[in-house]
């Protein structure tokens, strides 16, 4: 915890309100995530080099994916080191895009199935075997 | 906890509760709620929360299309796949790209450390090599796009499967590439001015009579992580799924 919680030398503002939390930490913690983003990228190509299907793709394309997505915020873009109001105004707010995603999805599943039913009677066959 | 309470007694965050007691604290009365963030990082935050949801639509109206079409999508593992040595390997320049822009993520990283720690002429270097990798990002880019539109891509149509193939692809990697090239000319800009000592005298930037602070270089610092996190959601979906 001690390392997440690296004073900053910066950060010399006083107590006034208009503080300036300067962000320095530890290069060897950058390094250490860089290096992890190597691997899990090279671990999300690889998923399409071995051409893995269906549930165990999308599994482990979506793990990799929010593990990137969650070290480059947290340490990158240092918020693993941000108040929580902060973290709370910038982080709660895309959540609502899966209600979105959501909706989309019913919609886009009505659309094909409409598609299908009136519009292309040969495109249906073709779609069975693609899948 | 000691050596936490210890470590923080000159900072903001020393004499606030943590927690969410801290969120309600922050929050409450007539005050700035954004304690440990200066306005420039606030407002940059609030930039990229704006654009996570342009993206998100984006990427939304992509998965919509695909969903909808009754023709089978394009296989990008093999339109995205290269002649290497004779041999063709599927989405090799797309996996070259990621690891470019991680790297540039990395630079990046270390140009913000360095330039907290008032090492301007590193940090501008840092920020440079950031640039660097950054262009070279486009420049795969466009050659993506030169590629993709000999073999008869468009907007309406292409030769592989559905015709929503192509305005994707134009819409999601074209904005993205848009903000990358943003970044790298914001990235000179500001490299220039740390590379000349413009913050060790304070010096206001551009469109403001604020003093110039090497925290310029954290916030353009987000921007660039930022371009790197939407790239992992477009690789993720549209070169992976």
């Amino acid at each position: 915890m001690t390392a997440l919680t690296h004073a900053s030398p910066t950060s010399t503002r006083g107590a006034s309100g208009a503080g300036v939390h300067g962000q320095q930490h530890p290069i060897g913690l950058y390094l250490l995530v860089w290096g992890l983003l190597f691997i899990l990228s090279a671990c999300s190509y690889l998923v399409d080099y071995f051409d893995f299907h269906g549930e165990l793709r999308w599994g482990l394309i979506i793990l990799f994916m929010l593990l990137k997505a969650g070290l480059i915020v947290a340490v990158f873009m240092h918020m693993a080191w941000e108040r929580l109001a902060l973290v709370a105004a910038i982080l709660v707010p895309p959540l609502a895009v899966l209600v979105f995603v959501a909706t989309m999805a019913l919609e886009g599943d009505y659309t094909r199935f409409t598609r299908s039913a009136f519009f292309a009677p040969t495109a249906v066959e073709s779609h069975a075997v693609e899948h | 906890m000691t050596v936490e309470s210890v470590s923080h007694k000159t900072s903001i965050g020393a004499q606030r509760p943590p927690g969410l007691n801290g969120v309600v604290a922050d929050w409450a009365s007539d005050q700035r709620s954004f304690k440990s963030a200066s306005w420039g990082k606030a407002m940059m935050w609030i930039f990229l929360v704006s654009d996570t949801f342009i993206f998100s639509c984006f990427l939304i109206s992509y998965m919509t299309v695909r969903m909808s079409t009754t023709v089978p999508w394009p296989n990008a593992s093999e339109i995205f796949a290269l002649d290497i040595g004779g041999r063709k390997i599927p989405l090799i320049l797309i996996a070259i790209m990621t690891f470019d822009l991680i790297t540039s993520s990395g630079t990046m990283a270390i140009a913000v450390n360095c330039a907290y720690a008032r090492q301007r002429k590193k940090a501008a270097l840092m920020m440079l090599a950031t640039a660097f990798f950054g262009a070279t990002f486009v420049g795969m880019q466009a050659f993506e796009w030169t590629t993709l539109i000999r073999e008869g891509v468009r907007p309406w149509g292409n030769p592989f499967g559905a015709a929503q193939f192509g305005s994707c692809f134009f819409m999601i990697t074209g904005f993205h590439g848009f903000h990358v090239s943003m970044g790298v000319l914001f990235l000179l800009i500001i490299a220039r001015a740390v590379w000349r000592g413009d913050y060790d005298r304070a010096k206001p930037g551009f469109f403001t009579g604020r003093k110039g602070r090497y925290e310029i270089v954290e916030i353009m610092g987000l921007y660039w992580h930022f371009v790197d996190l939407v790239w992992v959601f477009i690789f993720a979906f549209f070169y992976l799924w």
